[in-house]
Order: structure tokens, then C-alpha cells, then sequence
């Protein structure tokens, strides 16, 4: 009797993940399959073709702003990595309320609305005489990206044990040395989950690119937003289904292969 | 003393591209073209156009908000039961479409939704009549709740590994059964959670301009694409200003909440 | 007396290995009864499936004469004390003891009183509203056994308690462990690993192993008469050697005879013998029915802990208040009532772990 109701309880439970599976995977598959259709109709499907892919690899808008996005997510993550890091640290021997304080404004772009944050860097920019382009998505970018990195490495920070540090210096290393030899191996996973973390907001934000930005240039997100509203391209499925690939891999690579390796 | 240095770069950087931007939205929120001080800007959220547009928006994030809690609960439930021991694989199945573009997911619903679009050519197919489903405010929920519902489960999630087997066992032990355990134990133990679940998809859901772009058309506008629409069409900064530090109450409100509830940040989703 | 519990050809497996093996157990009402063995054992696994937290593939379990193997937990009439005390950290302590009453929706001045009355018999009264953070972890233990106690169950179950705690607080906690069965008048069902607590508190000894009963009595039988080597390494310290039995009440030890009182082994029989060191009395090398030399001398306080090696290369284990320097040639000499005799082990789990042979 028991595992009888123990056995529904599990088919429900497996029923609804699926459902809520299909319900977040739905549209995806949808844009996937769509992307390799020769029509350009929702509905009918158009017999198979890479048709779509050639034409987003051939449009200089879209290679464009691809490229774009992958500079500013890139360079980014490895200047809010660095500064971020370097904040993590400092914070980290500051006392309760300093620290509290800091850490508190860190929290800011975090828990603000996207658009708030991007209203007021355009206006910063603007009020300091900073022209919108590239330079501003840039700086933007570094803005958001720095508290990811802070809170990636903070507790990596706490949990090394800071003897070590001690046994180095004890040992005769001057105080950089023993830093990155000892205590900056410790947090690297921290650091590099927070690069990895900055790459993906960067490379996901609209918003406030779209605030910051100014007018002829582009990232994949404004891009997409513009040709969207004036219709849809099936190139931009192709684009879409790229872009997914290339996320489920990085993930993968970040969640699975450093698993691996700590096993080993 | 060479640690403060360190701190240097960031908090002259936060100095210039978080702090001095807030305050720039409070100058231009509370002045005129004259630079003059004015109540102006943010009274005019009372106005017809600009008040129907925030209840309209509070209504829908906050519908969103609670579809995406009664989705997140359960599911969070169940991947804490299966998602132990096999490096979180169901988990990470859950959580992987928060990392896809949020425009690209909105677009798949677009795409979806369209009067020509895949489900009505389902619905045709079946012989059944097209519905009329993009353009909606229904749209405009599924929308919500469709990006926005990883930020709900993930917190939830979290906070639920925390809770040890042996407490739960310890209430049926007491004599409880399932309602109580959820009611008593479970729902209590996981407050931190869901706060931080509701804050990350209420304060998007209610700011969003995007989604009722893509899904609502030009006809529904929500507080989130007034503002913008202040900012890239109009050039009323200080109106948009304004109307954004009336939003900043809800966000600072929210802000508040966790600071109270989940002071050790253990709903926090990373 | 009846068995209030009877636990009849119970097995249970989890991922493919089988941690109990068709075991049968009773227990007596109003028994202070220990569930003892090493990790792996099978006797959390036993406590739990008695409980109702984890169900058995075969077997049933029955109480007061009901067959309860499919009753879920909270309708049992029993209480656990769990082993990190599993207290719940979003209520203070009174809200923690009045869990169980609450649910049986007692009167709220009758909940009032057996709060006050719970923290009286755990020696902590007027921790009503203390927080769960703000106790040590001895004072969190007390908490999880009045929360149990509150609900007047007729058996308390008690998962390994006292583990996380300091020696000293876990020796206190154990004489509170037997003053509370005393005046509670309730059956205990304890498990622990610690042969010394197992020794201290029990009137039944239930000693486990790969999922088997090994042996079962009190705490004196369990200790002087181990029925195989696996009883007699896991309690106390043993010396375990190989013997022949000659005939009845008389052993052949490395080629000395040793008179005993065991019969019925047969007559030149290999068996194993268990001889304690503190039973072991040391005397002049002629007088010895063994001769050797001291290898190696402790002084622990209490007694002087001895290696004695004899000429087949064995190091006997001797405690004794004479001390016997090293070096020194000795005898060894064993009164016939402490030497036990055993089987030869029939499974690897009847074998001792760790054997000083």
C-alpha cells in the first residue's frame, strides 16, 4: 500500500517536471527547428536548409555586433575580474561597518532595476562629457560586472585559512610573494567563476547597453531588439540557436569539468 | 595598509558609475529644463496616462510574481529530493535557460504566440479556430513568468538544501503530517528564499519594457516603457527621471526586504 | 514479560548492498536496550525502519501486538532524539517542546506545564525563550530529548546523541540518560558505537555486525562471555588466541594447558580463546602456567598496561596495579573462571577487527 502511493507520488512529481521542462525548452526547440526551415513561414515547414546560417555569417551588421559583443564581454570580465578581485580582498580585512557599507553599495546594480541603472549611467556619461560608443558599453559593463566578481571571490576569501599566509611569510616570502603564491591559488576557482559569470551577464545584458550605447553601433542584444520589431529575420533564429549552443557549452565546461578534475 | 590600496580602483569606480549616477537621477528627477526644483516630475505619475500605466505594471509583475512562487515551490521541492549526488545534472536542466539571451526567449514566445504563429498553426491543423494570444496582457504575464521563473526556483532551491532530512523527519516524528510539515517547518525554514525569489522577479517584471514590446505590441504600455520611451523618443529626461525615482520606492522596498529577511544572503541565487 | 517490539526477518538494502540480513529482534518494555557495532553495521538502518523513516524490503515490524511496518512515522507512537538533534532553528525552545503537543492540539495551559515540566527533568529550566543558536551543543541535546519526552511515547529512540559531544558532557549525559529512563518508566532504544557507553547504560546489549545480530544480553554477559571473536574485540580488550580444546574445562594454549570451566565443545577441537588483561595475573616465571618476557610497559593511571611476549612470538595484553619492568622474565597465570572459549568464527563477520594476535 505504501509503495503504491510512494510510486503515484513519483510519476506526479516526474509529471511535472516534464511539464515545466516543456514549458521552458519549448520555445528554444521552437526557434531551433525554425532556424533550419527554408520557408519563412511559422507554420509550414520549408524542407531543411543552412540557408539562415550562411546568411547571419555573411551579414556585416550581424558579424559586427558579434564581435562587438564578445570584445565588451570579454574585456569586461577581465578588467571587472581584476579590480573586483583586488576590491574583494581589501574588503575583506575591513572592519564590520565599513565593510557592511561597501558591501551594501556593492549590492546596488544587483538588486536595482536594469533600466534604473542604465537611465543613470546615460546620464553620468552625459554629465561628464563622455560621448556614447563603444567606450560607454565598455565602462557600463565594468560597472555591473565588478559585484559579480566581489561576491564570487568574497567567500572563497573566507574560507582560506589565513595560517597559510602566515607559514609563507614565516618561511621567509615577502608579503606579494606569499600573496600569489599561496593565497591566490586558493581563490582562483573564485575568481575564474566570477570572470565566467561577468562573460555571461555581459554577453547577456540588454538593457542597459541599450541606454549606454548611443546610436551606430551595436551588440547581438540591440541588434536582435531592431530587427525584431520590424519583423523577423529567419537569420535571427539561426543566430539564436548559435548563441545557445555556445552557452550550454560553456556551462557544461564550467559546472562539469571542474568537477572531473577535483575527483581526480 | 597595502590592502586599503587595493580597494582604490573600485571604490573610486563605484564612486563615479553607481553612486554619482543615483544622485544624477535624483537631480534631474527633482528639477526642470531651468534647473529649478520641482515636485513636477514625480507628481506626474498621478496622471491618468502615467498612473494607469504603474498599476497596470504592478498588476501584472505582481499576478507573474506569484504564478512564478506556486510554479517555483514544487519544482524546487522535487530537485532537492532528485538533484544530490549526480553534480546537480536535473538542476542545472532547470536553471540552464536563465543563461540563454532574455530578448531571444522572449522572441521564441513571439514566435509562438503570433496570429500566424506556431501555436495558431497547430490550432488550424487541428481544425480549431486561431486565437488571438500575442498582443495581451496574457502574453505579457507568460512572458514574465517565462523569463523570469530560474530567479524564483534557484533562491528556493538553495535555501531548501539547506534544511536537513533530520528536521523534516523529526516533525513527522512529532506527529506531523504533510500539511503541517509544509506549513510549520518547511515554509518557515525557507522565508529567506523566497523573498530573495520574489524580489529578483518582481523588481524586473515590474521595471521590464522589453517584454511588452515583443508581446504586447505598441498598445499596452507599461510604467517601464514610459520611461524608456522618455529617454530614446522624447528628450524629457526629467520627467523619465522622476517617474523612475517613484519606481526606486518599489525597488528600495524590496531592497528593505531582503536586508530583514535574508541577512545572510542564503536565498541569494549564486 | 511480553516483547513490546518484535522485529521478524527484517532486510533492507540500499544501492545493491544488503545492510540488514533477515534479523529477528524483540525488545522488552521498560528495557534500556543498545544497539551496538561498528559503522556500517546496520544498527542506524535498524533504529530507523523501527522508527518509520526508512521501510523494509521484507519483514515486518510489530508493536504492542500491531503490525505497524507500513504505518508512517508520525502516527507511530514513538519518539526519536536524533543525532545532530535536528531542532528546529526558526522556533525557540519552547515553541521546539510544544511541537508534538501542538499538533495533537492540546490546551494550551496543559502544553504550558509540560513545557515547564520537560526543562525541569533536563536540568534546564526557564530556557522558554531562549533561541535554538544561543544553546551548546549539549544544552541542544537535552532540548531534543525533552521535545521527545513531552509526548509520553512508549519508546524513545535514541540515534547515536551523545557523538557530537566533549567526554566529560558525555559522560554526565549519560547517567541523565539512565535517571531519565528511571523516571519516565519508558522503554529506550539506543544506538552508538561506543562499547563503553553501551556497557554503562544498557540492560540489553545488542551487539551488530554486517547487518547481523552477533550477540545479545546484558552488558555483564556480553563483557564476560562473548560468544565469538568479533563480540570480543569490539568490547573491552581482549587477548584472542588460538586454542585447542583437549576436553571439557581444559585448553591447550601454545602448548600449556590451561584448565577452564567452558564444556561441550568436543575434544581436540580448535577453538578461539578470549582471555581479558586485566584477568591475566603476572607471577614468577615457575609459577606461570606461560613464561615470557615484558616487552613493553605504560603506566595509565589506573592500572599498568603490559605486553608480555611468550616464546611463539604472542604479545599478551596485561593490565594489572603491579608493574613488571621491561625485560624482565615472567609467568602468566589465569584463574579457570576467566577464560572463555569460543567457536571459530563461521563468517567474516563473526571475526574480530583489528585482533591483537
Amino acid at each position: 500500500m505504501n509503495s503504491i502511493k510512494n510510486r503515484i507520488k513519483y510519476f506526479v512529481e516526474n509529471f511535472y517536471l516534464v511539464l515545466i521542462m516543456v514549458f521552458l525548452y519549448a520555445p528554444i526547440a521552437t526557434l531551433m527547428v525554425l532556424s533550419f526551415s527554408g520557408s519563412k513561414s511559422r507554420t509550414q515547414w520549408g524542407g531543411f536548409t543552412l540557408r539562415w546560417y550562411l546568411e547571419m555569417f555573411e551579414s556585416a551588421t550581424i558579424m559586427n555586433a558579434l564581435q562587438n559583443t564578445l570584445v565588451i564581454a570579454f574585456a569586461s570580465a577581465l578588467i571587472a575580474a581584476v579590480i573586483g578581485t583586488a576590491a574583494a580582498i581589501a574588503i575583506n580585512s575591513m572592519k564590520p561597518i565599513p565593510r557592511t557599507i561597501i558591501m551594501g553599495i556593492t549590492n546596488i546594480p544587483m538588486l536595482n532595476a536594469d533600466i534604473v541603472t542604465g537611465i543613470s549611467l546615460m546620464l553620468a556619461f552625459i554629465a561628464f562629457g563622455i560621448s556614447l560608443g563603444f567606450k560607454t558599453i565598455l565602462i557600463a559593463h565594468i560597472t555591473f560586472n565588478i559585484p559579480y566578481v566581489i561576491l564570487s571571490v568574497s567567500p572563497k576569501l573566507k574560507q582560506t585559512n589565513k595560517s597559510v599566509y602566515e607559514a609563507a611569510m614565516d618561511l621567509g616570502a615577502a608579503p606579494v610573494y606569499a600573496f600569489f603564491k599561496v593565497v591566490f591559488p586558493d581563490i582562483l576557482p573564485g575568481v575564474l567563476s566570477g570572470f565566467l559569470l561577468a562573460f555571461t551577464m555581459s554577453l547577456d545584458d540588454f538593457i542597459i547597453t541599450h541606454f549606454t550605447k548611443g546610436a551606430g553601433i551595436n551588440t547581438l542584444s540591440t541588434l536582435i531588439y531592431s530587427e525584431v520589431r520590424r519583423g523577423i529575420k529567419p537569420s535571427m533564429y539561426a543566430l539564436s540557436t548559435l548563441i545557445f549552443v555556445v552557452v550550454l557549452a560553456l556551462l557544461i565546461i564550467t559546472n562539469f569539468a571542474p568537477h572531473r578534475s577535483k575527483e581526480q | 595598509m597595502s590592502k586599503k590600496l587595493l580597494s582604490g580602483p573600485y571604490l573610486v569606480w563605484m564612486a563615479g558609475f553607481t553612486v554619482i549616477p543615483l544622485l544624477l537621477i535624483v537631480y534631474y528627477g527633482l528639477t526642470d529644463r531651468t534647473g529649478a526644483f520641482t515636485l513636477a516630475n514625480v507628481v506626474s505619475i498621478a496622471t491618468a496616462e502615467h498612473s494607469k500605466a504603474l498599476w497596470l505594471s504592478l498588476g501584472l509583475s505582481f499576478v507573474s510574481t506569484l504564478i512564478c512562487l506556486a510554479l517555483a515551490y514544487p519544482l524546487a521541492m522535487i530537485l532537492r529530493k532528485r538533484g544530490v549526488g549526480r553534480g546537480s545534472f536535473v538542476v542545472f536542466i532547470f536553471i540552464l535557460p536563465m543563461w540563454m539571451n532574455f530578448l531571444l526567449r522572449t522572441l521564441a514566445w513571439q514566435t509562438l504566440l503570433e496570429r500566424n504563429g506556431v501555436i495558431n498553426g497547430i490550432l488550424t491543423a487541428l481544425h480549431l479556430p486561431p486565437q488571438t494570444l500575442i498582443n495581451t496582457s496574457g502574453a505579457i504575464i507568460l512572458g514574465m513568468v517565462y523569463n523570469f521563473l530560474p530567479f524564483m526556483v534557484l533562491p528556493i532551491y538553495n535555501v531548501l538544501c539547506k534544511i536537513d532530512d533530520n528536521t523534516i523527519n523529526a516533525a513527522q516524528d512529532l506527529g506531523a503530517n504533510f500539511w503541517q510539515t509544509l506549513t510549520r517547518v518547511w515554509f518557515p525554514l525557507s522565508v529567506p528564499g523566497i523573498i530573495s525569489g520574489i524580489t529578483m522577479v518582481f523588481v524586473p517584471a515590474l521595471t521590464t519594457f522589453v517584454i511588452s514590446n515583443l508581446l504586447g505590441g505598441s498598445k499596452i504600455l507599461l510604467i517601464g516603457n514610459v520611461i524608456e520611451q522618455e529617454f530614446t523618443r522624447g528628450s524629457n529626461w526629467h520627467l523619465g527621471s522622476g517617474l523612475s525615482l517613484v519606481l526606486m520606492v518599489f525597488i528600495l522596498a524590496s531592497m528593505a526586504l531582503i536586508a530583514k529577511y535574508d541577512k545572510n544572503g542564503e536565498g541569494t541565487a549564486f | 514479560m511480553e516483547s513490546l517490539i518484535d522485529l521478524i526477518n527484517i532486510s533492507k538494502s540500499f544501492d545493491g548492498t544488503l545492510v540488514l540480513d533477515d534479523l529477528n529482534l524483540s525488545v522488552k518494555e521498560n528495557t534500556f536496550v543498545t544497539l551496538l557495532g561498528p559503522s556500517g553495521c546496520g544498527k542506524t538502518t535498524t533504529l530507523r525502519i523501527i522508527g518509520g523513516f526508512e521501510r523494509a524490503d521484507a519483514g515486518k515490524v510489530i508493536f504492542d501486538g500491531q503490525d505497524i511496518s507500513n504505518l508512517p512515522p508520525n502516527k507511530r507512537q514513538l519518539n526519536t532524539v536524533f543525532q545532530k538533534y535536528a531542532l528546529f532553528t526558526h522556533m525557540n525552545i519552547a515553541e521546539n517542546i510544544a511541537f508534538g503537543l501542538k499538533i495533537k492540539n492540546k490546551p494550551k495551559t496543559y502544553i504550558q506545564d509540560k513545557i515547564k515540566y520537560a526543562l525541569k527533568l533536563v536540568n534546564l529550566d526557564g530556557y522558554e525563550n531562549r533561541s535554538v543558536d544561543s544553546l551548546s551543543g549539549g544544552q541542544q541535546q537535552r532540548i531534543a530529548i525533552a521535545r521527545a519526552i513531552v509526548n509520553e511515547p512508549r519508546v524513545l529512540l535514541l540515534d547515536e546523541p551523545l557523538g557530537a559531544l566533549d567526554l566529560k558532557l558525555r559522560q554526565d549525559m549519560q547517567y541523565e540518560l539512565i535517571r531519565l529512563k528511571n523516571e519516565l518508566g519508558i522503554t529506550f532504544i539506543y544506538v552508538t558505537h561506543d562499547q563503553e557507553e553501551a556497557l554503562t547504560m544498557s540492560d540489553t546489549i545488542v551487539v551488530m555486525n554486517q547487518g547481523y545480530i552477533q550477540q545479545m544480553g546484558t552488558p555483564e554477559q556480553i563483557y564476560n562471555e562473548p560468544e565469538n571473536a568479533f563480540v570480543a574485540d569490539f568490547i573491552g580488550e581482549s587477548n584472542i588466541v588460538h586454542g585447542t580444546m583437549i576436553r571439557d574445562e581444559l585448553v591447550e594454549i601454545f602448548g600449556a594447558r590451561f584448565p577452564c570451566v567452558d564444556k561441550g565443545f568436543g575434544t581436540n577441537a580448535p577453538v578461539d580463546v578470549v582471555i581479558r588483561p586485566e584477568d591475566i595475573d603476572l607471577v614468577s616465571p615457575e609459577e606461570g602456567t606461560l613464561k615470557g618476557i615484558c616487552t613493553h610497559l605504560i603506566f595509565k593511571g589506573v592500572h599498568y598496561e603490559m605486553e608480555v611476549t611468550t616464546p611463539d612470538g604472542f604479545e599478551w595484553l596485561v593490565h594489572s596495579t603491579d608493574m613488571c619492568p621491561v625485560g624482565k622474565e615472567v609467568g602468566i597465570h589465569v584463574d579457570p573462571f576467566d577464560i572463555q572459549i569460543m567457536n571459530k568464527p563461521e563468517s567474516e563477520d563473526e571475526e574480530a577487527v583489528g585482533v591483537n594476535e
